[in-house]
């Protein structure tokens, strides 16, 4: 029973920080058609930023902020300045349609290089803003701690307010006609170039969140948060890469999946199992849970 | 460019051999190391051109199936002392049969699914090899070619034997692949990425001949990581996710359509290391800059490579000519 | 007063020219038919005139100012609405939602809401499905639904492609009416594409027929409907 509930919770924190790179991951999809891979490259940046502010000032909740707005800056600057480029360039050839996504991958080498020129690539520990004791419940400690408690919330406080500015806001409406039908919402009037940008901008931010509320619970070095990066696009896979809703879901999903293999079968199966979950569910359900049947070819 | 015939190219191969075994007599240890190197990046490359530039699909975490060659090639010398010639084989057959598996799921997906599924495998491979221990965790597995043979003498080094081995295999493979790629196969390969559609109406099985070319591609790419891990170790850290940037950079270098610009790329990219340290040694050789430069230096060419010249400079120089011809 | 002027508008799809040369004038207020078979040209002109495609060489004007190679967003917002062929909405919003967003750009929510009620009126079958997504709805309704977000953006020049494409004949019927009501009591100028030349010319002020990406005849409509060479030839009947 102690086993079970600690397995749940394990497996929601995990989910939490899945879901909100799933949901980075998402954000960027459905505005540009590109799988982000510098996202990862993104939230190191803003994560050693947060670094620097925890380590000089202590306050943990500055950092986040600086995290969130160079975040924000930093997914507007890769839309604006390359991927506009790209696609003002590309038009034919065998590698054209592959061209962004080879240019994300650039992106993310840039970064790392980048970073590890500054901050260098040696390991770092990011001290946790709240206790990681576990908490003892009835007499039994179960694995959980205030970190991970603070990891949940934050995340639903942030799918809280993405889901209204999606759902509510005329913004919201505007990011999703034009992720779905571009060329019918410029001829209903929407600017579709700046709104594409603020999906890299949202998508900055939800992976800048996703950095700091992972990175104190492992370390931090210029290519911690790729495996994140993976965890993050299979959730977003699961999800069916065009839903929020079913990106959070898939993170969600893939979190508790871990958390078991973790618990019950053992650390050195964690990778082969959700590579075989992404085979599977690429094969099996290839519009995500949430999607209805369209092949996934585009 | 036109064709030489298969005996002309066999001719051409066998020269060029010759003189690079010539050639690596009269240079020094570094430069033979280096020259063993660009041979089996060449062929790494190839096995992307193969895929991308040939069957249109992406492959974004080659660098697993050179791991995944490397660590069979290891693990049957190791294990059941086999001889080198066919650690190689078996690296060739495993690294293709894990091919077979992702090519056929690849067959279903395309684009940003298949990018992100082999990206995956790429991060999360080297995590495995700390989990189990016949593997070796952090330090890796032994593989080598042994000892040069007693008769080339005390004056044959290891590298140069290193160097022999390597030129010999890549041109093998290089040759078989080129008549591979002129085959009716690359032929095929050639109409599905144009129009899959139009080939998939003349009667092409577009899934099995796309799953045959990640499994071909999977092959050779295990090779070169059998190859690779002979001249260096055969541990997590040889086959990081940056290899894999590596490999993609050379071939999009290279223009994926073209095999013989895989050792221009090849080239390119063991030249850029060289160039880093001349670079970080004018800005004071601060180890920062020296462990980062040139994966620096790679990627930022990569970007700017896809930006310019999206298929490559010699596509690109290929395609002004033809417009040339026409006026 | 002309108000949409097309002269000398040639547009290609890389080596294919889609348009050769063509001239016409729409006079305000007026309904314009644009006829033509499969291939003729009439969605590539429809798609010069709103932005969506770059002509080649010629002018087009609206109101005496240039509207080639400017953006869809930006014609929007200077009265040119144009519905894309095949039913343009969006299947993964609401159908409120989709009629919303044709009123964003003026950041004027009562008004939005009044244009929104006014295409209910005209469209009642919209009104009993607002919370659907558009997803559910039937081709017709859907027409109707691309039809009212661009009314929602409160145009005066409507661009409509081919509105009966796939539709059963009393679902026309009453979407032309709508069309001829709608530009009857608000002034609209209205460019039909149609290959469906008959219905289209009978509601029609004016005519243009196309032909392979020539002009072959412009004019009043009536006389287009009645002249015996086109019937012939290009009106298929
Ligand atoms: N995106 C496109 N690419 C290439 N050719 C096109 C494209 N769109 C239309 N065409 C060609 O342009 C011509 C006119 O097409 P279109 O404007 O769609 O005609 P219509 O709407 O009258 O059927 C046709 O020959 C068609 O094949
Ligand atoms: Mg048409």
């Amino acid at each position: 029973m102690r086993n079970l509930l600690g397995t749940l919770l394990i497996g929601l924190t995990l989910g939490s920080v899945y879901s909100l790179m799933a949901l980075a991951l998402v954000l960027v999809w459905r505005s540009t058609r590109v799988v982000n891979f510098a996202q990862a490259g993104q939230a190191i940046v803003t994560t050693y930023i947060a670094y620097e502010i925890v380590t000089r000032t202590g306050v943990f909740w500055l950092a986040v902020l600086f995290a969130v707005a160079a975040g924000a800056l930093i997914g507007a600057g890769v839309e604006y300045f390359l991927m506009r480029t790209l696609f003002r360039h590309v038009d034919e050839g065998p590698v054209a349609a592959l061209a962004p996504v080879i240019a994300t991958l650039g992106l993310l080498g840039v970064i790392r290089s980048i970073v590890g020129m500054i901050w260098g690539n040696d390991f770092r520990s990011f001290y946790s803003p709240v206790s990681t004791d576990n908490f003892v419940l009835a007499g039994e400690t179960i694995p959980f701690s205030r970190l991970n408690l603070l990891i949940i919330l934050a995340t639903v406080v942030v799918m809280i307010i993405f889901s209204i500015i999606f759902q509510r806001t005329d913004l919201g409406l505007s990011l999703r006609a034009a992720a779905f039908q571009p060329e019918i919402a410029r001829l209903a009037g929407i600017r579709v170039g700046p709104i594409r940008t603020l999906g890299w901008v949202f998508a900055g931010v939800a992976g800048a969140i996703a950095g700091v509320l992972v990175t104190p619970t492992t370390i931090l070095s210029p290519n911690s948060l790729d495996l994140l990066l993976v965890f993050g696009f299979v959730a977003a896979v699961i999800g069916g890469l065009e839903s929020l809703p079913g990106a959070v879901l898939g993170g969600l999903v893939l979190g508790l999946g871990v958390s078991i293999v973790l618990n019950y079968v053992g650390t050195s199966l964690v990778f082969p199992s959700i590579f075989v979950v992404l085979i599977i569910s690429l094969i099996v359900r290839p519009n995500g849970l949430l999607g209805n049947k369209k092949v996934r070819s585009a | 460019m036109h064709k030489l015939s298969t005996k002309k190219a066999l001719i051409a191969f066998v020269i060029f051999g010759w003189i690079l075994v010539i050639v690596a007599d009269r240079v020094d240890e570094l430069r033979v190391y280096q020259g063993a190197t660009i041979a089996i990046t060449t062929l790494s490359i190839a096995s992307i051109i193969l895929l991308t530039g040939y069957s249109g699909q992406v492959s974004l975490g080659h660098g697993a199936f050179l791991a995944f060659g490397a660590y069979a090639a290891a693990l049957a010398q190791t294990y059941w002392q086999s001889p080198f010639w066919f650690t190689l084989l078996v690296a060739v057959m495993v690294s293709a049969a894990f091919g077979f598996i992702l090519g056929f799921a690849a067959g279903r997906l395309s684009g940003p699914y298949l990018a992100g599924t082999t990206l995956a495998l790429a991060v999360g491979l080297p995590t495995l090899a700390n989990q189990f221990s016949f593997l070796g965790g952090e330090t890796g597995l032994v593989y080598d070619a042994g000892l040069p043979p007693a008769r080339f003498g005390e004056e044959f080094t290891l590298y140069k034997w290193f160097f022999w081995i390597a030129v010999f295999v890549v041109l093998i493979a290089m040759f078989l692949l080129r008549n591979l790629l002129n085959s009716r196969f690359g032929r095929t390969w050639k109409s599905l990425r144009a129009n899959p559609t139009a080939a998939a109406l003349c009667g092409v099985n577009v899934a099995q001949s796309k799953v045959m070319a990640f499994t071909i591609s999977a092959g050779v790419a295990g090779l070169s990581g059998a190859l690779l891990g002979m001249i260096s170790i055969v541990a997590p850290s040889a086959f990081p996710l940056s290899l894999s940037f590596t490999i993609i950079t050379g071939a999009i270098l290279a223009g994926v359509t073209s095999l013989l610009g895989s050792m221009l790329g090849a080239v390119v990219l063991v030249v850029i290391p060289e160039i880093a340290d001349v670079i970080s040694h004018q800005l004071g050789d601060s180890e920062k800059v020296v462990t980062n430069l040139p994966g620096f230096i790679i990627s930022v060419l990569l970007i700017l490579t896809v930006l310019f010249s999206p298929n490559g400079p010699a596509e690109a120089m290929r395609k002004r000519r033809e417009q040339h011809a026409k006026h | 007063m002309s108000s949409l002027v097309v002269s000398n508008l040639t547009v290609s799809h890389g080596a294919i020219r889609a348009l050769r040369d063509i001239s016409f004038e729409v006079q305000e207020g007026e309904l314009t038919a644009i006829i033509g078979a499969n291939g003729a040209g009439k969605t590539t002109l429809l798609r010069t005139l709103s932005g969506l495609k770059d002509a080649e060489s010629g002018t087009a004007t609206w109101r005496d100012r240039n509207i080639l190679g400017k953006r869809p967003e930006d014609l929007v917002r200077r009265g040119i609405s144009h519905v894309s062929e095949g039913k343009s909405v969006i299947p993964e919003l609401t159908v409120r939602e989709n009629l919303v967003i044709g009123g964003l750009w003026r950041r004027d929510k009562s008004g939005t809401e009044r244009a929104i009620k006014e295409a209910v009126e005209l469209f009642p079958r919209l009104g009993e499905r607002m919370s659907q997504s558009a997803n559910t709805l039937s081709g017709g309704e859907r027409q109707m639904l691309a039809i009212g977000r661009a009314l929602v953006s409160r145009p005066r020049l409507l661009l409509l492609d081919e509105p009966s494409l796939g539709l059963a004949p009393l679902i026309i019927e009453q979407i032309f009416a709508a069309i001829k009501n709608l530009q009857k009591s608000m002034n609209l100028t209205v460019v039909l594409v149609e290959q469906n030349a008959n219905s289209a010319l009978e509601i029609a002020d004016t005519g243009v027929i196309l032909n392979l990406g020539e002009l072959v005849a412009s004019g009043n409509a009536g006389e287009l409907l009645e002249d015996p060479a086109l019937k012939s030839a290009y009106l298929g009947y």
